[in-house]
C-alpha cells in the first residue's frame, strides 16, 4: 500500500506538526508536552476543563475535537496505543481553569491504567480529575457486562455534551454527570469490510475474506461478534440500526441523534447510502431522528467500514448538542 | 551465599533491551494475531530508548529505574505502565542492596508483581504477562525453599517462564484488547506473556553469568 509518510516510527509527530499548522486558529501544541494538543482558548478561568486522550490513527478523533466550547486538551498516544499517564496529566494541566478537570475517555485497558495513574499524580498537586469512561460499543460485550464494552464514536457525543455543559459554568460534578448521561444514552456498532495496516508493522492487522464482512468490529480491528457474507447497503444499514436499537430498547417517540462515521477508507457517498437505510429502520421503530451526522468522524487508519452511533435525547442533551462550538473536526 | 554485585551490573538490563529490540518483528507478529500488532514496535521503542540512557557501568538498580521511567513516561499503551511499574519496583527493591542474592532477587520479583497487580486488573489464567511472571516467581521461590542454589533456581525460573508463556496458547483472553475475541483468542500465544518470558530468561541468563555459574 502506498502512503504519505516519512519515517514509519514518527507518524504521530509528523501528524501533529501538520495538524497544528492547519488549525492554528483553534489549537496549539502544549509547551509542556509535545504529545498534548490544547485549545488556543484553554485554560479558561473558572470553567471546568474537559479533556480526553487516546491512541492516534483515529483522526479526526481525538485531536480534532479540541477547540472552542469543545475539548480543552487532548493527550496523544502512539498509533492505536494509549497516551502515557504523563500526557493525560499534562492535558489536565493545560485544561485546568481552577474548577477541576473531567477526563472523558474510552474503555481500553491501556487508557484505564494511564488515566488512573494520571488521576493519582494530579491529586498530589491538588488538581482533581473526574472521569467518565465510554462503553457504547454494543458488540464488544453483552448488555449484562456493559462495563466491559469498549468506547467508540459515542465518545464524540459525550465530548460535545460535556464541553457544552462546562461552558455553561456547571460544576465538576455536574459536567461529569451530564457526560455520563450522554454516553449512557449512546449505543454504537461497527462493520468492517477491509483491514488496516500500522505503518511500523507493515502488514494488515487482520484479514477479512473477500465477499465477507465483520459485524461488530472494533476501532482497532478487534474482530466482531460474527463474520457474515457481504450484503447490500440497505441490509447492512438495517442490521446496524437493529443491533444498536435492540440493545437500546427506546420507547416509541424518543428523539435520537445519529452519527454515521467512516472508518477511513470508505467514501462519503457510501456512508450516505448506509444512512438512508439506517434512518429507515430507526423511523420504522417509531423513533424520531432529530439530528444526523455523516462523515469521517472517528476512523481507524485506512480500514474499510463504518460505525453507527445512536444517542437517545432528552431536553438537556438536545440543548447541549445545539450549543455552537468550533473544532477542527467541524462537528 | 551466592550473589552478584549490584554495582556495574547495568549490562543485564542492556541485554534485556537488546533481546526485546531483536524480537521487535516477532512480538508484533504474535500480537497481530489477536491484538493490533504493535507490541514489538512499542516495546522495542521503549527498551531501545532506555538502552541509550543506560551506561554499562551503572548499577542494576539505576538501570532498572531508567528503563522503568522511560516505559512509564514515554511509551503509554498497556505495556508502558505495566512494565514501567515492574522495573521501577525492581529498582526500588534492590536500591540499597550491594550484593544481589537469591533473597533479594525473590523480593525484587515479588515487588514487581505487586506493582503490576496494583494498576492492572488481570489474574493468572487471563492470558497476560502474569501467566509468565507468576509461575516463574513461584518456581524460583520453590527451588530456593528446596535448598537449591541461586543458579539452579534461576534455571527453574526460566523453565517456568517459558512453560507459562506456552500455557497462554490454550487460554482464552479475559482482559485487554484480545479479550474481545473470546474463543477466537485460543491457539495463539499472548504477546505480553511472550515478552515477559524474554525479559525473565534474559535476566536469569545474565544473573547466572555474573554468579560464574
Amino acid at each position: 500500500m502506498q502512503r504519505f509518510i516519512n519515517n514509519p516510527d514518527e507518524v504521530v509527530e509528523d501528524t501533529l506538526k501538520g495538524f497544528v499548522k492547519a488549525h492554528r486558529d483553534l489549537v496549539r501544541l502544549s509547551e509542556r508536552n509535545p504529545r498534548v494538543v490544547a485549545a488556543q482558548v484553554a485554560p479558561i478561568a473558572g470553567k471546568v476543563g474537559v479533556i480526553t486522550g487516546g491512541g492516534s490513527g483515529h483522526e479526526p478523533a481525538f485531536i480534532g475535537y479540541t477547540g472552542r466550547t469543545m475539548l480543552d486538551a487532548v493527550a496523544v498516544g502512539e498509533l492505536f496505543s494509549s497516551p502515557t499517564a504523563k500526557s493525560f496529566l499534562d492535558a489536565a494541566r493545560e485544561a485546568n481553569g481552577g474548577k477541576g478537570v473531567v477526563c472523558l475517555y474510552g474503555n481500553y485497558a491501556g487508557d484505564n491504567m494511564n488515566v488512573k495513574m494520571a488521576v493519582q499524580l494530579a491529586a498530589k498537586e491538588g488538581l482533581t480529575i473526574a472521569t467518565v469512561v465510554a462503553n457504547d460499543d454494543v458488540c464488544s460485550a453483552p448488555a449484562s457486562e456493559r462495563e466491559k464494552r469498549r468506547g467508540v464514536a459515542g465518545e464524540i457525543f459525550m465530548w460535545k455534551v460535556g464541553a457544552a455543559k462546562a461552558a455553561e459554568g456547571a460544576s465538576l460534578e455536574e459536567v461529569r454527570a451530564t457526560a455520563q448521561k450522554a454516553i449512557d444514552s449512546c449505543r454504537s456498532v461497527g462493520i468492517g469490510l477491509g483491514p488496516c495496516t500500522l505503518p511500523a508493522v507493515g502488514h494488515p492487522n487482520f484479514e477479512i475474506a473477500p465477499g465477507t464482512m465483520e459485524v461488530g468490529i472494533g476501532h482497532h480491528g478487534e474482530p466482531g461478534t460474527r463474520v457474515e457474507p457481504l450484503k447490500t447497503a440497505a441490509e447492512i444499514g438495517r442490521d446496524m440500526a437493529s443491533i444498536v436499537l435492540d440493545d437500546h430498547g427506546l420507547a416509541a417517540g424518543t428523539e435520537v441523534a445519529v452519527l454515521v462515521s467512516g472508518l477511513g477508507a470508505t467514501p462519503l457517498n457510501e456512508l450516505y447510502i448506509l444512512n438512508d437505510a439506517i434512518e429507515a429502520e430507526i423511523t420504522a421503530r417509531g423513533l424520531v431522528v432529530h439530528k444526523t451526522y455523516v462523515g469521517n468522524y472517528f476512523t481507524s487508519l485506512e480500514m474499510v467500514g463504518a460505525t453507527l452511533t445512536v444517542m437517545a435525547l432528552d431536553d438537556e442533551l438536545k440543548r447541549l448538542l445545539a450549543v455552537e462550538a468550533a473544532c477542527p473536526a467541524g462537528l | 551465599m551466592q550473589s552478584f554485585a549490584n554495582e556495574g551490573a547495568a549490562g543485564m538490563v542492556l541485554a534485556v533491551a537488546g533481546v526485546i529490540v531483536a524480537n521487535r518483528a516477532y512480538l508484533s507478529e504474535i500480537d497481530g494475531k489477536i491484538g493490533d500488532g504493535d507490541h514489538g514496535v512499542n516495546m522495542a521503542k521503549g527498551f531501545g530508548m532506555a538502552a541509550e540512557r543506560i551506561g554499562p557501568d551503572m548499577s542494576l538498580a539505576t538501570a532498572f529505574d531508567s528503563l522503568g521511567t522511560v516505559l512509564m513516561s514515554e511509551i503509554g499503551g498497556s505495556m508502558g505502565p505495566l512494565y514501567g511499574m515492574m522495573f521501577t519496583r525492581f529498582a526500588e527493591t534492590i536500591d540499597k542492596v550491594p550484593a544481589i542474592d537469591a533473597a533479594a532477587f525473590s523480593a525484587m520479583l515479588a515487588s514487581g508483581l505487586d506493582g503490576i497487580e496494583t494498576i492492572g486488573a488481570a489474574k493468572v489464567g487471563d492470558k497476560t504477562l502474569l501467566d509468565t511472571l507468576v509461575p516463574a516467581k513461584t518456581a524460583f521461590d520453590a527451588a530456593i525453599a528446596e535448598g537449591q542454589s541461586f543458579a539452579s533456581a534461576l534455571d527453574a525460573l526460566s523453565t517456568a517462564a517459558e512453560a507459562g508463556r506456552d500455557s497462554t496458547k490454550d487460554l482464552v483472553a479475559k482482559i485487554g484488547r484480545a479479550s474481545r475475541l473470546g474463543e477466537r483468542s485460543l491457539g495463539v500465544l499472548d504477546a505480553g506473556a511472550t515478552s515477559c518470558a524474554l525479559i525473565l530468561t534474559t535476566l536469569a541468563t545474565e544473573a547466572k553469568a555474573r554468579l560464574g555459574a
